[in-house]
């Protein structure tokens, strides 16, 4: 592994984003905020406890979850596609370094970036409602595991876009509606029968029960298939970004 | 002389069927500097974007001082320094982080001093702080240069270094090239420009619709077209050439109108007024005269027929 590339990637990567800091950090701290003024304070104060959790904290897992999944993907979408874009990615393909190094300095760049939100989001949290966390390392490694896995699932989607739009699509189109409609803001529980299995078919679904389980005690599914979900996705995203590897798609003529 | 870069038998065809290099077989000598003249389309950055890695050939081979550019690509593009042909950097970036990014995405450490030295003689230590969108487009060329120097390369491949570029900054690049080439840097680079190659190469290659067409000594090619012809056109038709202007090795034309003359522009004398005085005083009239320049078009050409013929 060449080490001194890879470094060179991640400080070059996170040089961008501590240039932007005020607006890294200022957007999540706002949204989140809002959140809580409209869920929380609003209609959280005509929600009974959910499942013995005031609603205010219920929803803080859920809350985090939609920014870190929002932000590794488009952390790492934009990433790979900016230098695709604008060209230098020349430099990228003619260095002495193998894809997988180029995979491991963007993506953990890109993970990084959206931890410190996820990290500023719980902190923005605990200044609204009264959170206690049940298991720290479980709670740590969703948000690690989590952070990594959908900046791989960007870090693909950049390589595959072939102009901005596309850039956005698939945040846009797909992962936004799933984390909205994968319990980020209510119990699977609450739903109808029918809709409670349908919903079991949505992924996210089982990052939120996993990581608020890490948080409260209480899952909608076991635990142990939140980490079997989250470990396949991130499996799938190897195998694609592996065979990306292989065939030098879109990159590499 | 020992070679640093080996291609043998290179063919790219792109997935449409176009074939882009047809069997380039190319030996550049360690320390030397190659110019590749081409046409555009000729292949001359598809050659060079293959050697570096950013597309794969359809086969073939490339070795940089004996490392395979597939087998041991590490090694091999360690060795590397590629000056792109269009002027892709970074907007927001500063020049000394984006140098200092090249030098660690190459795998060398840090070398704060290495990267100085770098940005003095490119001339851009002063600007080291600014963004590089605030740059003329010749300072970014030359950022572009300092990126491909930053981690010291053995070979340094200019793409079109001097296109669109002012006469100054052309004259300024080929001092920067001479000052790589003392400090052992091999070159090559590829242009449009025949008194580039003239300037500044050791040996010159012509490349055209993916072929190379021939590779010579600077110092044969520039003979070749340092050629002029004087056209003398007489008055009266004559049958043949005079006896008494034997010794200018005359060329007679088919209608005995004309004279033609080929000297060498590069000679300390050409011999055109003494040839005027003697074919004034072998009693010819003229009624016209004419120079002819043989170009790079001209070579092409006659490569290019040479080839259609055979």
């Amino acid at each position: 592994m060449n080490w001194t590339a890879i470094r060179a990637i991640y400080v070059f990567e996170m040089a961008r984003f501590f240039r932007t800091l005020a607006q890294s950090f200022i957007s999540p701290v706002i949204s989140t905020s809002l959140y809580f003024v409209v869920f929380g304070a609003a209609i959280g104060s005509r929600i009974q406890e959910v499942e013995g959790v005031s609603y205010g904290a219920f929803i803080v897992p859920g809350l985090i979850m939609l920014s870190i999944i929002t932000q590794s993907i488009s952390n790492a979408s934009f990433g790979i596609y900016f230098p695709k874009f604008i060209g230098t990615v020349y430099e990228l393909l003619s260095a002495p370094i193998s894809f997988l190094e180029i995979v491991v300095g963007y993506v953990g760049a890109a993970a990084t970036k959206s931890m410190f939100i996820g990290v500023v989001i719980l902190a923005t949290a605990s200044l609204f409602v009264d959170l206690q966390i049940q298991n720290w390392p479980a709670m740590i490694a969703f948000m690690v595991l989590t952070c990594l896995s959908f900046a791989l699932f960007g870090f693909i989607i950049g390589i595959w876009a072939s102009n901005f739009e596309q850039l956005q699509l698939v945040p846009l189109l797909i992962v936004t509606p799933l984390v909205f409609l994968g319990g980020s803001f209510y119990s699977i529980s609450m739903l109808p029968d029918f809709w409670q299995v349908v919903t079991l078919f949505n992924p996210v679904v089982y990052l939120i029960s996993g990581f608020r389980w890490a948080f409260f005690g209480l899952a909608d599914v076991p635990i142990l298939v939140s980490l079997l979900a989250i470990a396949g996705f991130t499996t799938l995203c190897l195998i694609a970004i592996w065979w990306i590897f292989k065939t030098g798609w879109k990159i590499r003529n | 002389m020992t070679s640093i870069l080996e291609i043998k038998d290179l063919v790219k065809r792109y997935d449409g069927g176009f074939e882009a290099l047809k069997g380039v077989s190319l030996d550049i000598q360690s320390g030397e500097i190659l110019a590749l003249l081409g046409p555009n389309g000729a292949g001359k950055t598809t050659l060079i974007s293959t050697v570096c890695g950013i597309t794969t050939a359809t086969s073939g081979s490339v070795t940089v001082d004996g490392h395979d550019i597939n087998a041991d690509f590490r090694a091999a593009r360690t060795l590397i320094g590629l000056v792109p042909q269009e002027v892709n950097l970074e907007p927001f970036e500063t020049v000394i982080n984006t140098v200092t990014f090249s030098r660690g995405l190459f795998g060398k450490r840090r070398n704060p001093d290495y990267v100085e030295k770098i940005l003095r003689q490119l001339s851009l230590w002063d600007k080291k702080d600014n963004r590089i969108m605030t740059l003329s487009g010749g300072m970014k060329r030359r950022v572009l240069i300092a990126k491909a120097l930053s981690h010291e390369p053995r070979v340094l491949f200019l793409d079109e270094p001097t296109a669109g570029v002012d006469v100054e900054l052309r004259k300024d690049m080929w001092d920067i090239v001479a000052d790589l080439k003392a400090s052992g840097v091999t070159i090559i680079l590829t242009t449009h420009y025949i008194e580039e190659a003239e300037a500044i190469a050791d040996r010159v290659g012509v490349i055209n619709q993916g072929e190379l067409l021939l590779i010579e000594e600077k110092t044969a090619l520039m003979k070749r077209l340092g050629q002029k012809q004087l056209k003398v056109e007489l008055q009266e038709p004559v049958a043949d050439v005079p006896a008494s202007l034997a010794a200018y090795d005359l060329a007679l034309s088919d209608d005995g109108q004309t004279l033609v003359y080929s000297y060498d522009t590069k000679a300390d004398r050409t011999g055109i007024t003494s040839l005027l005085s003697d074919i004034a005083a072998a009693g010819l009239t003229l009624r016209d005269l004419q120079t002819e320049q043989s170009s790079l078009e001209d070579i092409f050409v006659g490569l290019v027929h040479k080839e259609d013929a055979a």
